[in-house]
């Protein structure tokens, strides 16, 4: 029987998601489970991979990684996995495991595919897809050589089981290895947001050019606080500097794919569009009819964004409450 | 100082990316092709390091097609690199064999003291090149970086990861560093620029001089499909007032994404 790994990522003492979701797929095909997490209070998550399926859970819990140490988290994950015997891994495609993983796939002489929207299991094999040429295609992923098939998979693709509730699991602790000592983490300056990453935020309201200026982006973040959404922004807006880089939406920006995506005053260049249509349900606000936003649209509003969004923010109150 | 920057030659954003008839790749008669854009802020970093260290050399390398790949690197002299290597195959390889072609044509060369790449390509979207890399090169690397400083042999190196948290690490030696844009503004090629890219040295390698094969590939792809046809937008009427009545009872009922 075919073996899968998933590398769990947890935050405030939780499963994130993204792994819930690779552990309820693996679960759902009747795979045996291995797990790993990294990181100080990794030993409180193992019981959660169980809920979710795991039968072993590496854990490897030390104050030293309370940050990403890429040659140390890869020494550990390249270990383990080897350690293992699986021949399928998973993970989400994460800021961190996004740059941990080809270097772990490089050690481990494997094939790795990133940022994959599509896995579904056939028998020992797996299916899996991702988008190429910024979304303008898709394309079936075909692993040769491969000891270890390597998938990093966007969150909120797939569906969460129930956790069963108690469901064993064996815990293995890993010890720390000793730091390459030509990297060291300097420091790590969190972020000023509370808010869910827009890669990983299951609701966005994203605003560009017709936004006019920088203090108007309130009026998204009043919508957003009543969704418990992520603001995002366009190209235009970012490169304006009325937002930060990392809330630039599109080719250049970060790729998103949320449950709604609601776009007010974003004209839609194929830049933004490369990066958003991913999104299941997505709203355009425009005062233009004729702009390409509409095109990839589910529902479209004509209007001045100055006179909706707010109403828009009422209704959601109303609605949510 | 020798310091590399490699490069990866990408079908323009604006191209419309047409199918093959069976599935198995893009037609790439008409494709515009065009630098990879994050390699440009590679390219940049490279210089402004150059310029930093004094006596240095930037050498610019890419692995594809060298009819075609040869333009990107002649871009890249032509903002001011000083010379480049194409490594010819006739389609652009997987991310393994990729990085293993570069790692193979850098270690032929008598010293490497850095090598910067772009954080993805737009093209496969794989973003594994600059890490498979650093470990053939057994050095470290830092990915999605939109910080460098460098002073006496030490790189102060910022990467941005969610939530706009900053990863800052220090590096005492040659690593690759893998550009995000907001890390530099590139700077044009200028005319005089392009006049001298020109006679700038431009050698050649083959997969078999690195020992190599496209068959090494550990991933392709296959059963190319293009996104389904979105039904047409359901444009939403009256005041803006009954227009967002209306939006959250559709978001609430029928797309039921509440």
């Amino acid at each position: 029987m075919s073996q899968v790994f998933v590398f769990c990522e947890f935050s405030n003492g939780k499963l994130k998601k993204g792994s819930t979701e690779l552990l309820s797929a693996a679960k759902t095909a009747g795979k045996k489970i291995t797990a790993l997490v990294i990181g100080p209070g990794a030993k409180d998550i193992a019981s959660q991979t169980g809920e979710y399926g795991a039968s072993t859970c590496f854990v490897c819990d030390d104050e030293k990684l309370k940050s990403y140490h890429p040659l140390a988290f890869a020494q550990i994950a390249s270990q383990t996995i080897k350690d293992s015997g699986c021949n399928i891994f998973l993970a989400t495609a994460s800021m961190m495991a996004k740059d941990l993983f080809p270097r772990v796939a490089a050690q481990l002489e494997t094939g790795i595919a990133s940022d994959c929207t599509d896995l579904s299991f056939s028998g020992d094999d797996l299916i899996i897809k991702k988008p190429l040429y910024a979304g303008k295609c898709k394309a079936q992923v075909q692993f040769n050589n491969s000891p270890v098939k390597m998938v990093l998979m966007r969150p909120n693709q797939l569906p969460v089981n129930t956790p069963v509730a108690g469901a064993s699991v064996e815990m293995k602790i890993l010890s720390t290895p000793d730091f390459d000592s030509r990297m060291t983490v300097k420091e790590v300056s969190v972020g000023n947001s509370d808010k869910v990453d827009l890669t990983e935020a299951n609701i966005i309201v994203s605003g560009g050019r017709g936004m006019k200026e920088a203090q108007n982006f309130d009026l998204l973040n009043q919508l957003a606080d009543t969704l418990g959404a992520t603001v995002g922004a366009s190209r235009a807006v970012a490169d304006a500097g009325w937002v930060p880089h990392s809330m630039q939406v599109g080719q250049t920006g970060k790729t998103v794919a949320p449950s709604l995506y609601i776009a007010c005053g974003i004209s839609g260049a194929i830049q933004h569009l490369a990066g958003m249509s991913g999104s299941k349900v997505i709203v355009a606000i425009n005062t233009d009819k004729d702009a390409p936003i509409f095109s990839k649209a589910t529902y479209g509003v004509v209007g001045d964004l100055f006179d909706v969004v707010p109403k828009l923010t009422e209704e959601f109150k109303a609605a949510l409450n | 100082m020798r310091i590399f920057v490699c490069i990866k030659q990408v079908p323009d954003t604006e191209t419309k990316i047409k199918l093959m008839p069976d599935g198995s790749g893009i037609d790439e008669g008409g494709v515009k092709w065009i630098m990879n854009p994050y390699d440009e802020f590679a390219v940049e970093e490279a210089l402004k390091l150059k310029q930093t260290a004094g006596d240095a050399t930037v050498t610019v390398i890419s692995v594809g097609p060298k009819k075609r790949v040869a333009d990107a690197l002649r871009t890249a002299m032509a903002m001011g690199a000083d010379d480049g290597i194409v490594i010819d195959c006739e389609n652009s390889l997987d991310s393994f064999t990729t990085a293993k072609a570069l790692a193979a044509a850098i270690k032929k060369e008598p010293a490497c003291d850095f090598v910067f790449s772009g954080k993805l390509a737009i093209d496969d979207n794989a973003g594994s090149v600059s890490q498979y890399l650093a470990e053939f090169l057994e050095i470290p690397h830092v990915t999605v970086v939109s910080g460098f400083e460098a002073s006496s042999g030490k790189y102060v190196v910022t990467r941005e990861v969610e939530g706009g948290t900053k990863e800052i690490f220090e590096l005492t030696g040659p690593a690759v560093v893998a550009a995000n844009k907001g890390l530099n503004t590139p700077r044009y090629a200028s005319l005089p620029g392009i006049m001298k890219a020109k006679k700038k040295p431009l050698s050649e390698l083959n997969l078999s001089d690195l020992g190599l094969s496209s068959s090494d590939a550990k991933v392709s792809f296959t059963n190319f499909e293009l996104p389904p046809e979105k039904p047409p937008v359901k444009f939403i009427d009256g005041d803006p007032a009954a227009q967002a009545k209306e939006l959250v009872r559709l978001l609430k009922d029928e797309a039921k994404v509440l």
